[in-house]
Protein backbone atom coordinates (compact mmCIF):
# COMPACT_ATOMS: atom_id res chain seq x y z
CA UNK A 1 0.00 0.00 0.00
CA UNK A 2 1.00 3.11 -0.93
CA UNK A 3 0.31 6.80 0.82
CA UNK A 4 0.69 9.80 -1.33
CA UNK A 5 -0.75 12.87 0.07
CA UNK A 6 -0.96 16.35 -1.93
CA UNK A 7 -0.43 19.49 -0.43
CA UNK A 8 0.84 23.11 -1.51
CA UNK A 9 2.19 25.29 1.04
CA UNK A 10 -0.24 28.22 -0.65
CA UNK A 11 -3.45 27.65 -0.86
CA UNK A 12 -5.55 27.46 -4.00
CA UNK A 13 -2.55 25.79 -6.32
CA UNK A 14 -4.36 23.32 -7.38
CA UNK A 15 -4.35 20.47 -4.96
CA UNK A 16 -7.90 19.33 -4.90
CA UNK A 17 -8.36 19.08 -8.60
CA UNK A 18 -5.50 17.39 -9.00
CA UNK A 19 -6.27 14.49 -6.24
CA UNK A 20 -9.63 14.32 -7.84
CA UNK A 21 -8.02 13.60 -11.34
CA UNK A 22 -5.99 11.03 -9.56
CA UNK A 23 -9.08 9.60 -7.82
CA UNK A 24 -9.97 8.83 -11.48
CA UNK A 25 -6.79 8.02 -12.99
CA UNK A 26 -5.90 5.29 -10.01
CA UNK A 27 -6.95 1.69 -9.13
CA UNK A 28 -7.81 -0.18 -6.28
CA UNK A 29 -7.57 2.77 -3.92
CA UNK A 30 -9.15 4.65 -1.07
CA UNK A 31 -9.33 9.08 -1.27
CA UNK A 32 -8.98 10.89 1.77
CA UNK A 33 -9.72 14.70 2.04
CA UNK A 34 -7.93 15.99 4.86
CA UNK A 35 -8.33 19.64 4.25
CA UNK A 36 -11.36 19.44 6.92
CA UNK A 37 -11.90 23.01 7.73
CA UNK A 38 -12.58 23.49 3.55
CA UNK A 39 -12.81 20.55 2.40
CA UNK A 40 -14.07 20.55 -1.42
CA UNK A 41 -13.10 17.29 -2.81
CA UNK A 42 -16.42 15.70 -2.12
CA UNK A 43 -17.97 18.38 -4.60
CA UNK A 44 -15.79 16.38 -7.49
CA UNK A 45 -16.28 13.08 -6.11
CA UNK A 46 -19.80 13.36 -4.88
CA UNK A 47 -20.05 10.82 -2.25
CA UNK A 48 -22.53 8.85 -0.91
CA UNK A 49 -22.35 8.92 3.26
CA UNK A 50 -22.68 5.29 4.12
CA UNK A 51 -21.06 5.78 7.79
CA UNK A 52 -21.41 9.15 9.86
CA UNK A 53 -19.18 9.34 13.13
CA UNK A 54 -18.95 12.15 15.50
CA UNK A 55 -15.59 13.88 16.52
CA UNK A 56 -15.46 14.73 20.10
CA UNK A 57 -12.29 16.46 20.97
CA UNK A 58 -11.37 18.61 24.04
CA UNK A 59 -13.61 21.04 26.43
CA UNK A 60 -14.49 24.34 26.78
CA UNK A 61 -14.94 25.84 30.16
CA UNK A 62 -18.77 27.72 30.58
CA UNK A 63 -19.11 30.05 33.98
CA UNK A 64 -22.20 29.28 35.83
CA UNK A 65 -23.58 33.01 36.58
CA UNK A 66 -25.56 31.65 39.40
CA UNK A 67 -22.51 31.03 41.59
CA UNK A 68 -20.09 33.21 40.21
CA UNK A 69 -19.08 36.12 42.71
CA UNK A 70 -16.95 37.97 40.00
CA UNK A 71 -13.61 37.30 42.00
CA UNK A 72 -11.53 37.84 38.88
CA UNK A 73 -9.40 34.30 39.86
CA UNK A 74 -10.26 33.06 36.49
CA UNK A 75 -9.63 36.02 34.68
CA UNK A 76 -5.71 36.24 36.11
CA UNK A 77 -4.98 32.54 35.07
CA UNK A 78 -6.28 32.34 31.96
CA UNK A 79 -3.23 32.52 29.29
CA UNK A 80 -5.70 32.79 26.05
CA UNK A 81 -7.90 35.78 26.95
CA UNK A 82 -10.70 33.56 26.46
CA UNK A 83 -12.68 35.02 29.74
CA UNK A 84 -14.32 38.58 29.19
CA UNK A 85 -14.37 41.46 31.97
CA UNK A 86 -17.81 40.70 32.65
CA UNK A 87 -17.45 36.80 33.05
CA UNK A 88 -18.02 35.32 29.77
CA UNK A 89 -16.17 32.62 28.44
CA UNK A 90 -15.47 33.26 24.59
CA UNK A 91 -15.82 29.07 23.17
CA UNK A 92 -13.91 30.58 20.32
CA UNK A 93 -10.74 31.28 22.27
CA UNK A 94 -10.88 28.86 25.17
CA UNK A 95 -7.94 26.16 24.40
CA UNK A 96 -9.89 24.02 27.29
CA UNK A 97 -6.83 23.70 29.87
CA UNK A 98 -9.48 23.73 32.25
CA UNK A 99 -7.17 26.25 35.18
CA UNK A 100 -9.90 28.62 35.18
CA UNK A 101 -12.21 25.82 36.46
CA UNK A 102 -9.59 24.79 38.65
CA UNK A 103 -8.57 27.96 40.76
CA UNK A 104 -12.54 28.70 41.00
CA UNK A 105 -13.12 29.29 44.48
CA UNK A 106 -17.05 28.99 44.03
CA UNK A 107 -16.65 25.97 41.88
CA UNK A 108 -18.39 27.99 39.21
CA UNK A 109 -16.44 26.96 36.26
CA UNK A 110 -17.59 23.61 34.56
CA UNK A 111 -15.81 21.92 31.55
CA UNK A 112 -18.21 20.80 28.86
CA UNK A 113 -16.93 18.40 25.90
CA UNK A 114 -16.81 19.66 22.85
CA UNK A 115 -18.46 18.24 19.57
CA UNK A 116 -16.00 19.80 17.29
CA UNK A 117 -17.17 18.01 13.92
CA UNK A 118 -17.99 15.05 12.02
CA UNK A 119 -16.05 12.56 9.48
CA UNK A 120 -17.88 10.17 7.09
CA UNK A 121 -16.97 6.66 5.44
CA UNK A 122 -18.45 7.36 1.63
CA UNK A 123 -18.90 5.35 -1.60
CA UNK A 124 -18.15 7.64 -4.99
CA UNK A 125 -18.02 6.13 -8.15
CA UNK A 126 -14.16 5.93 -8.04
CA UNK A 127 -14.14 3.81 -4.48
CA UNK A 128 -14.07 4.70 -1.04
CA UNK A 129 -13.74 8.41 0.59
CA UNK A 130 -12.85 9.44 4.15
CA UNK A 131 -13.75 13.13 4.74
CA UNK A 132 -14.76 14.96 7.37
CA UNK A 133 -16.41 18.53 8.14
CA UNK A 134 -14.47 19.96 11.05
CA UNK A 135 -17.24 22.30 13.01
CA UNK A 136 -17.02 26.14 12.51
CA UNK A 137 -14.59 27.72 14.40
CA UNK A 138 -13.47 24.23 16.05
CA UNK A 139 -9.77 23.48 16.92
CA UNK A 140 -7.84 20.44 16.51
CA UNK A 141 -7.94 20.16 13.05
CA UNK A 142 -4.63 18.27 13.66
CA UNK A 143 -6.61 14.89 15.42
CA UNK A 144 -9.39 15.35 12.94
CA UNK A 145 -6.92 14.57 10.51
CA UNK A 146 -5.15 12.04 12.30
CA UNK A 147 -8.77 10.34 12.74
CA UNK A 148 -10.17 10.40 9.04
CA UNK A 149 -6.30 9.14 8.21
CA UNK A 150 -6.26 6.19 10.42
CA UNK A 151 -9.67 5.82 8.71
CA UNK A 152 -8.49 5.38 5.96
CA UNK A 153 -5.59 3.13 6.67
CA UNK A 154 -7.84 0.66 7.91
CA UNK A 155 -10.00 0.31 4.73
CA UNK A 156 -7.03 0.04 2.69
CA UNK A 157 -5.85 -2.98 4.72
CA UNK A 158 -8.63 -4.35 4.82
CA UNK A 159 -9.69 -4.66 1.23
CA UNK A 160 -5.74 -4.64 0.45
CA UNK A 161 -6.06 -1.39 -1.45
CA UNK A 162 -2.92 -0.22 -3.38
CA UNK A 163 -3.32 3.33 -2.74
CA UNK A 164 -4.73 5.49 -0.01
CA UNK A 165 -4.08 9.42 -1.87
CA UNK A 166 -5.00 11.71 0.19
CA UNK A 167 -5.75 15.68 -0.36
CA UNK A 168 -4.04 17.94 2.31
CA UNK A 169 -4.24 21.22 3.87
CA UNK A 170 -2.64 24.33 3.17
CA UNK A 171 -0.11 26.12 5.52
CA UNK A 172 2.52 24.03 6.81
CA UNK A 173 0.93 24.03 10.88
CA UNK A 174 -0.83 21.18 12.58
CA UNK A 175 -2.74 20.10 9.80
CA UNK A 176 -0.01 19.71 7.62
CA UNK A 177 1.81 17.78 10.08
CA UNK A 178 -0.47 15.39 10.51
CA UNK A 179 -1.39 14.80 6.98
CA UNK A 180 2.33 14.29 5.97
CA UNK A 181 3.39 11.94 9.11
CA UNK A 182 4.32 8.67 7.53
CA UNK A 183 3.29 9.25 3.71
CA UNK A 184 5.26 7.21 1.01
CA UNK A 185 5.00 10.33 -1.21
CA UNK A 186 4.37 13.84 -0.76
CA UNK A 187 3.75 15.79 -3.91
CA UNK A 188 3.72 19.81 -3.41
CA UNK A 189 1.69 21.48 -6.29
CA UNK A 190 2.89 25.13 -6.82
CA UNK A 191 2.57 27.61 -8.90
CA UNK A 192 5.38 30.37 -10.28
CA UNK A 193 4.56 33.42 -8.61
CA UNK A 194 6.69 34.31 -5.84
CA UNK A 195 4.29 33.85 -3.37
CA UNK A 196 3.89 29.95 -4.40
CA UNK A 197 7.95 29.83 -4.45
CA UNK A 198 8.28 30.89 -1.23
CA UNK A 199 5.35 28.49 0.45
CA UNK A 200 6.87 25.34 -1.43
CA UNK A 201 9.79 26.23 -0.27
CA UNK A 202 8.65 25.90 3.76
CA UNK A 203 6.56 23.43 2.82
CA UNK A 204 9.01 21.16 1.38
CA UNK A 205 11.53 21.81 4.43
CA UNK A 206 8.43 20.37 6.78
CA UNK A 207 8.03 17.45 4.55
CA UNK A 208 12.34 16.77 4.33
CA UNK A 209 11.99 17.76 8.44
CA UNK A 210 9.93 15.07 9.00
CA UNK A 211 12.19 12.45 6.11
CA UNK A 212 9.08 12.25 3.18
CA UNK A 213 10.31 11.29 -0.03
CA UNK A 214 8.80 14.85 -2.05
CA UNK A 215 8.05 15.69 -5.22
CA UNK A 216 6.84 18.97 -7.25
CA UNK A 217 4.38 19.56 -9.71
CA UNK A 218 4.62 23.33 -11.34
CA UNK A 219 1.13 24.48 -12.34
CA UNK A 220 0.40 26.95 -14.59
CA UNK A 221 4.01 27.20 -15.52
CA UNK A 222 2.75 28.84 -18.40
CA UNK A 223 1.89 32.21 -16.51
CA UNK A 224 5.37 32.95 -15.77
CA UNK A 225 8.12 30.94 -17.56
CA UNK A 226 11.10 32.65 -15.77
CA UNK A 227 9.71 31.57 -12.69
CA UNK A 228 8.73 28.57 -13.62
CA UNK A 229 12.87 28.09 -14.43
CA UNK A 230 13.65 29.43 -11.09
CA UNK A 231 11.52 26.64 -9.01
CA UNK A 232 13.18 23.87 -11.47
CA UNK A 233 16.29 25.38 -10.39
CA UNK A 234 15.42 25.42 -6.29
CA UNK A 235 14.38 21.81 -6.76
CA UNK A 236 17.36 20.69 -8.51
CA UNK A 237 19.61 22.33 -5.57
CA UNK A 238 17.26 20.65 -3.33
CA UNK A 239 17.54 17.50 -5.21
CA UNK A 240 13.67 17.27 -4.83
CA UNK A 241 12.15 16.54 -8.49
CA UNK A 242 10.05 18.39 -10.72
CA UNK A 243 7.34 15.49 -12.36
CA UNK A 244 5.55 17.96 -14.52
CA UNK A 245 4.87 21.12 -15.51
CA UNK A 246 1.02 21.92 -16.05
CA UNK A 247 0.06 25.04 -18.32
CA UNK A 248 -2.85 27.26 -17.30
CA UNK A 249 -6.04 26.14 -18.45
CA UNK A 250 -9.52 27.46 -18.34
CA UNK A 251 -10.45 23.95 -18.69
CA UNK A 252 -9.89 23.53 -14.75
CA UNK A 253 -12.61 25.95 -13.50
CA UNK A 254 -14.84 24.59 -16.57
CA UNK A 255 -14.75 21.71 -15.30
CA UNK A 256 -15.11 22.49 -10.98
CA UNK A 257 -18.07 23.70 -12.74
CA UNK A 258 -19.57 20.93 -13.75
CA UNK A 259 -18.07 19.33 -10.35
CA UNK A 260 -16.44 16.43 -12.65
CA UNK A 261 -12.52 15.45 -12.30
CA UNK A 262 -10.66 17.29 -14.70
CA UNK A 263 -9.41 13.93 -16.80
CA UNK A 264 -13.01 13.12 -17.17
CA UNK A 265 -13.64 16.85 -18.40
CA UNK A 266 -11.04 16.87 -20.99
CA UNK A 267 -8.93 14.18 -22.39
CA UNK A 268 -6.74 16.75 -24.10
CA UNK A 269 -4.11 19.42 -23.04
CA UNK A 270 -3.78 19.69 -19.65
CA UNK A 271 -6.14 16.73 -18.61
CA UNK A 272 -3.64 14.25 -20.95
CA UNK A 273 -0.45 16.23 -18.74
CA UNK A 274 -2.01 14.54 -15.72
CA UNK A 275 -2.61 10.82 -16.97
CA UNK A 276 1.04 11.16 -18.01
CA UNK A 277 1.68 12.23 -14.39
CA UNK A 278 0.01 9.64 -12.68
CA UNK A 279 2.21 6.83 -14.77
CA UNK A 280 5.23 8.51 -13.22
CA UNK A 281 4.37 8.56 -9.85
CA UNK A 282 2.06 5.14 -9.18
CA UNK B 1 -10.56 50.43 12.73
CA UNK B 2 -9.39 47.02 11.93
CA UNK B 3 -9.99 45.37 8.37
CA UNK B 4 -9.00 41.85 8.48
CA UNK B 5 -8.79 39.81 5.49
CA UNK B 6 -10.13 36.37 5.15
CA UNK B 7 -11.45 33.66 2.85
CA UNK B 8 -12.27 30.02 4.15
CA UNK B 9 -10.55 28.38 0.16
CA UNK B 10 -7.20 29.56 0.15
CA UNK B 11 -5.50 31.13 -3.03
CA UNK B 12 -8.21 33.60 -3.84
CA UNK B 13 -6.30 36.21 -3.39
CA UNK B 14 -6.60 37.75 0.32
CA UNK B 15 -2.91 38.95 -0.43
CA UNK B 16 -3.45 40.50 -3.05
CA UNK B 17 -6.59 42.32 -1.78
CA UNK B 18 -4.98 43.04 1.49
CA UNK B 19 -1.74 44.77 -0.05
CA UNK B 20 -3.44 46.41 -3.09
CA UNK B 21 -5.87 48.43 -0.55
CA UNK B 22 -2.98 48.84 1.77
CA UNK B 23 -1.29 50.88 -1.17
CA UNK B 24 -4.74 52.72 -1.73
CA UNK B 25 -5.41 54.07 1.02
CA UNK B 26 -3.44 56.49 3.60
CA UNK B 27 -2.36 55.94 7.71
CA UNK B 28 -1.90 52.04 7.20
CA UNK B 29 -0.47 49.61 9.20
CA UNK B 30 -0.18 45.67 7.96
CA UNK B 31 -0.01 42.59 9.86
CA UNK B 32 0.04 39.79 8.09
CA UNK B 33 -1.06 36.88 10.39
CA UNK B 34 -0.89 34.23 8.11
CA UNK B 35 2.00 32.67 9.32
CA UNK B 36 2.36 29.42 8.49
CA UNK B 37 3.13 30.91 5.32
CA UNK B 38 3.51 34.89 4.97
CA UNK B 39 3.26 36.41 1.85
CA UNK B 40 2.57 39.63 1.92
CA UNK B 41 5.82 40.93 2.59
CA UNK B 42 7.12 39.74 -0.93
CA UNK B 43 4.79 42.36 -2.07
CA UNK B 44 5.33 45.36 0.06
CA UNK B 45 9.08 44.24 0.10
CA UNK B 46 9.55 46.59 4.00
CA UNK B 47 12.55 47.45 5.02
CA UNK B 48 12.35 45.55 8.39
CA UNK B 49 13.96 47.22 11.52
CA UNK B 50 13.21 45.32 14.17
CA UNK B 51 13.51 41.35 14.92
CA UNK B 52 11.51 39.39 17.90
CA UNK B 53 12.03 35.98 18.78
CA UNK B 54 8.07 34.74 19.64
CA UNK B 55 8.34 32.22 22.45
CA UNK B 56 5.45 30.10 24.60
CA UNK B 57 6.22 29.73 27.74
CA UNK B 58 6.32 26.13 28.90
CA UNK B 59 7.14 24.13 32.12
CA UNK B 60 10.69 22.81 33.27
CA UNK B 61 10.99 20.78 36.38
CA UNK B 62 13.63 20.81 38.93
CA UNK B 63 13.97 17.30 39.90
CA UNK B 64 15.25 18.08 42.78
CA UNK B 65 12.10 19.42 44.54
CA UNK B 66 9.82 16.94 42.56
CA UNK B 67 8.64 14.12 43.91
CA UNK B 68 6.58 12.64 41.21
CA UNK B 69 3.26 12.68 42.70
CA UNK B 70 1.69 12.81 39.14
CA UNK B 71 -0.31 16.20 39.66
CA UNK B 72 0.77 18.16 36.57
CA UNK B 73 0.35 15.18 34.53
CA UNK B 74 -3.19 15.33 35.96
CA UNK B 75 -3.59 19.22 35.49
CA UNK B 76 -2.43 18.92 31.51
CA UNK B 77 -5.12 18.81 29.57
CA UNK B 78 -3.16 18.48 26.44
CA UNK B 79 -1.12 15.31 27.99
CA UNK B 80 2.31 17.48 27.22
CA UNK B 81 3.22 15.93 30.81
CA UNK B 82 4.77 11.95 31.65
CA UNK B 83 5.57 11.30 35.03
CA UNK B 84 7.19 7.91 36.11
CA UNK B 85 7.07 7.75 39.98
CA UNK B 86 9.85 5.98 42.19
CA UNK B 87 9.84 2.04 41.48
CA UNK B 88 12.06 -0.10 43.95
CA UNK B 89 15.15 0.76 43.41
CA UNK B 90 14.88 3.46 40.44
CA UNK B 91 14.48 6.87 40.69
CA UNK B 92 11.45 8.52 38.91
CA UNK B 93 11.51 10.89 36.31
CA UNK B 94 9.26 13.66 34.50
CA UNK B 95 9.08 14.09 30.85
CA UNK B 96 7.70 17.00 28.83
CA UNK B 97 6.70 17.02 25.00
CA UNK B 98 7.19 20.85 24.44
CA UNK B 99 5.32 20.25 20.98
CA UNK B 100 2.32 19.17 22.37
CA UNK B 101 2.06 22.30 25.25
CA UNK B 102 -0.41 25.05 24.84
CA UNK B 103 1.58 27.37 27.77
CA UNK B 104 -1.45 27.36 29.80
CA UNK B 105 0.43 27.21 33.05
CA UNK B 106 -1.50 24.85 35.10
CA UNK B 107 1.14 22.66 35.59
CA UNK B 108 3.12 24.95 37.27
CA UNK B 109 0.34 26.92 38.72
CA UNK B 110 -0.36 23.66 40.89
CA UNK B 111 2.25 21.78 41.45
CA UNK B 112 2.55 20.65 45.27
CA UNK B 113 6.20 21.51 45.61
CA UNK B 114 6.18 24.29 43.78
CA UNK B 115 9.44 22.67 41.25
CA UNK B 116 8.37 23.44 38.24
CA UNK B 117 8.99 26.81 36.49
CA UNK B 118 8.81 28.21 32.93
CA UNK B 119 11.66 28.55 30.17
CA UNK B 120 10.59 30.44 27.03
CA UNK B 121 10.62 28.01 23.46
CA UNK B 122 10.97 29.95 20.61
CA UNK B 123 7.97 29.03 17.95
CA UNK B 124 8.46 31.62 15.83
CA UNK B 125 10.16 35.16 14.57
CA UNK B 126 8.11 38.75 14.57
CA UNK B 127 9.75 41.44 12.15
CA UNK B 128 8.48 44.81 11.66
CA UNK B 129 9.41 47.22 9.02
CA UNK B 130 8.36 50.27 6.93
CA UNK B 131 7.22 50.01 3.29
CA UNK B 132 6.67 53.57 2.02
CA UNK B 133 4.33 55.08 5.05
CA UNK B 134 2.83 51.48 5.66
CA UNK B 135 3.84 50.35 8.99
CA UNK B 136 4.18 46.65 8.14
CA UNK B 137 4.80 43.36 10.75
CA UNK B 138 4.56 39.97 9.93
CA UNK B 139 5.37 36.46 12.43
CA UNK B 140 7.06 33.36 10.74
CA UNK B 141 5.93 30.07 12.20
CA UNK B 142 9.15 27.81 12.73
CA UNK B 143 9.32 25.00 10.79
CA UNK B 144 7.93 21.31 12.48
CA UNK B 145 6.24 23.48 15.00
CA UNK B 146 2.16 23.18 14.91
CA UNK B 147 0.96 25.78 17.23
CA UNK B 148 0.38 28.78 15.05
CA UNK B 149 -2.62 30.63 17.87
CA UNK B 150 0.41 31.68 20.00
CA UNK B 151 2.19 33.38 17.25
CA UNK B 152 -0.80 34.97 15.73
CA UNK B 153 -1.60 36.63 19.02
CA UNK B 154 1.81 37.92 19.41
CA UNK B 155 1.62 39.65 15.96
CA UNK B 156 -1.54 41.23 17.23
CA UNK B 157 -0.22 42.83 19.66
CA UNK B 158 1.87 45.02 17.86
CA UNK B 159 -1.87 47.06 16.53
CA UNK B 160 -1.60 50.49 16.67
CA UNK B 161 -4.92 51.17 16.70
CA UNK B 162 -5.50 55.48 15.61
CA UNK B 163 -3.42 53.52 11.83
CA UNK B 164 -5.94 51.93 9.49
CA UNK B 165 -5.28 48.06 10.56
CA UNK B 166 -5.08 45.68 7.42
CA UNK B 167 -4.97 42.11 8.37
CA UNK B 168 -4.04 39.32 6.58
CA UNK B 169 -5.53 36.25 7.19
CA UNK B 170 -4.44 32.41 6.78
CA UNK B 171 -7.15 30.46 5.02
CA UNK B 172 -9.56 28.08 6.42
CA UNK B 173 -12.11 28.29 9.36
CA UNK B 174 -10.38 26.96 12.38
CA UNK B 175 -8.48 28.41 14.92
CA UNK B 176 -5.55 30.26 13.04
CA UNK B 177 -8.44 32.55 11.28
CA UNK B 178 -9.86 32.75 14.73
CA UNK B 179 -7.76 34.18 16.11
CA UNK B 180 -5.83 36.64 13.38
CA UNK B 181 -9.73 37.83 12.43
CA UNK B 182 -10.98 38.41 16.14
CA UNK B 183 -11.82 42.14 17.26
CA UNK B 184 -11.82 43.09 13.68
CA UNK B 185 -14.15 45.72 12.96
CA UNK B 186 -14.87 44.85 9.46
CA UNK B 187 -13.95 41.57 7.49
CA UNK B 188 -13.39 41.43 3.93
CA UNK B 189 -14.42 37.85 2.61
CA UNK B 190 -12.07 36.96 -0.22
CA UNK B 191 -13.75 34.21 -2.93
CA UNK B 192 -13.74 33.13 -6.56
CA UNK B 193 -17.12 32.60 -8.21
CA UNK B 194 -16.82 28.64 -8.57
CA UNK B 195 -18.52 26.11 -6.03
CA UNK B 196 -14.70 25.49 -4.39
CA UNK B 197 -15.10 29.30 -4.09
CA UNK B 198 -19.03 29.18 -2.90
CA UNK B 199 -18.24 26.12 -0.66
CA UNK B 200 -15.77 27.71 1.16
CA UNK B 201 -17.34 31.36 1.54
CA UNK B 202 -20.50 29.86 2.92
CA UNK B 203 -17.87 28.25 5.89
CA UNK B 204 -16.21 31.56 6.30
CA UNK B 205 -19.72 33.36 6.99
CA UNK B 206 -20.71 31.06 8.76
CA UNK B 207 -17.42 31.77 11.04
CA UNK B 208 -17.63 35.62 11.07
CA UNK B 209 -21.15 35.62 11.62
CA UNK B 210 -20.45 33.33 14.54
CA UNK B 211 -17.88 35.96 15.33
CA UNK B 212 -20.56 39.26 14.82
CA UNK B 213 -18.10 41.07 12.46
CA UNK B 214 -19.99 43.02 9.95
CA UNK B 215 -18.60 42.04 6.78
CA UNK B 216 -18.71 42.13 2.71
CA UNK B 217 -16.65 40.04 -0.09
CA UNK B 218 -14.63 40.80 -2.94
CA UNK B 219 -15.19 38.34 -6.10
CA UNK B 220 -11.74 37.61 -7.72
CA UNK B 221 -11.17 36.39 -11.09
CA UNK B 222 -14.89 37.32 -11.07
CA UNK B 223 -15.15 35.87 -14.61
CA UNK B 224 -14.27 32.49 -14.50
CA UNK B 225 -17.07 29.68 -12.80
CA UNK B 226 -20.72 30.37 -12.54
CA UNK B 227 -23.13 32.56 -10.76
CA UNK B 228 -23.45 30.27 -7.59
CA UNK B 229 -21.72 33.28 -5.42
CA UNK B 230 -23.84 36.17 -6.89
CA UNK B 231 -26.80 34.16 -6.11
CA UNK B 232 -25.93 33.15 -2.51
CA UNK B 233 -24.64 37.02 -1.55
CA UNK B 234 -27.97 38.41 -2.82
CA UNK B 235 -30.21 35.76 -1.06
CA UNK B 236 -28.06 36.80 2.51
CA UNK B 237 -27.71 40.19 1.19
CA UNK B 238 -24.34 40.36 1.66
CA UNK B 239 -22.48 43.35 0.24
CA UNK B 240 -19.88 42.64 -2.92
CA UNK B 241 -17.45 45.28 -2.42
CA UNK B 242 -15.18 44.50 -5.11
CA UNK B 243 -14.95 42.29 -8.73
CA UNK B 244 -11.88 41.92 -10.16
CA UNK B 245 -12.10 40.29 -13.59
CA UNK B 246 -9.33 37.54 -14.31
CA UNK B 247 -6.28 39.31 -16.16
CA UNK B 248 -3.30 37.74 -17.19
CA UNK B 249 -1.67 41.26 -16.35
CA UNK B 250 -2.41 40.99 -13.13
CA UNK B 251 -2.10 37.46 -12.94
CA UNK B 252 1.35 38.16 -14.20
CA UNK B 253 2.10 41.04 -11.88
CA UNK B 254 1.20 39.40 -8.99
CA UNK B 255 3.67 36.27 -9.83
CA UNK B 256 6.57 39.04 -9.91
CA UNK B 257 5.43 40.49 -6.89
CA UNK B 258 3.89 43.72 -7.75
CA UNK B 259 1.05 44.83 -6.06
CA UNK B 260 -1.10 45.55 -8.99
CA UNK B 261 -2.50 49.23 -8.05
CA UNK B 262 1.01 50.58 -9.07
CA UNK B 263 0.64 49.45 -12.86
CA UNK B 264 -3.21 49.52 -12.98
CA UNK B 265 -3.75 52.85 -11.44
CA UNK B 266 -7.48 52.96 -11.76
CA UNK B 267 -7.63 50.31 -9.17
CA UNK B 268 -6.60 52.60 -6.73
CA UNK B 269 -9.49 54.60 -6.73
CA UNK B 270 -11.82 51.53 -6.78
CA UNK B 271 -9.94 50.64 -3.65
CA UNK B 272 -10.13 53.93 -2.01
CA UNK B 273 -13.85 53.54 -2.96
CA UNK B 274 -14.13 50.24 -1.21
CA UNK B 275 -12.33 51.12 2.00
CA UNK B 276 -14.94 54.55 2.18
CA UNK B 277 -17.85 52.09 1.72
CA UNK B 278 -16.72 49.77 4.32
CA UNK B 279 -16.56 52.59 6.79
CA UNK B 280 -20.11 53.66 5.60
CA UNK B 281 -21.52 50.13 6.35
CA UNK B 282 -20.19 50.07 9.61
CA UNK B 283 -21.04 53.85 10.60
CA UNK B 284 -17.16 54.70 11.02
CA UNK B 285 -16.77 58.30 11.05
CA UNK B 286 -13.42 59.88 12.00
CA UNK B 287 -11.94 57.10 14.14
CA UNK B 288 -15.03 56.69 15.88
CA UNK B 289 -18.25 54.39 15.59
CA UNK B 290 -21.75 56.28 15.56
Amino acid sequence: MKQIVVISGKGGTGKTVLTASFASLAENKVMVDCDVDAADLHLLLKPEIRERYEFRSGVTAKINREVCKECGECLSVCRFEAISRDFVVDPISCEGCAVCSRVCPEGAIFMEENVSGEWYISDTKYGPLVHAKLGIAEENSGKLVTQVRQAARVIAEKYNMDYVIIDGPPGIGCPVIAALTGVDLALIVTEPTLSGMHDMGRVAQVSKHFGIPTKVIINKYDLNLKNSETIKEICKQADIEVVALLPFSRQVSESIVQGIPLVEFSKNGIAEDIAVLWERIK
Amino acid sequence: MIISVASGKGGTGKTTVAVNLALSIKNVQFLDCDVEEPNAHLFLKPKMHSIKIATIPIPQVDESLCNYCGKCREICAYNAIAVFSDEDNKKGSVLIFPHLCHGCGGCKLFCPQNAISEVDKEIGVIEAGISRDIQFVHGKLNIGEIMSPPLIRQVKQYIYRSRNVIIDAPPGTSCPVIGSVKGSDFCILVTEPTPFGLHDLVLAVEVIEKMKIPFGVVINRSDIGDGGVDNFCRSKNIPILMRIPFDKDIAFLYSNGIPFVTEKKEYLQKFADMFEAIQALIGWRGGRMQ
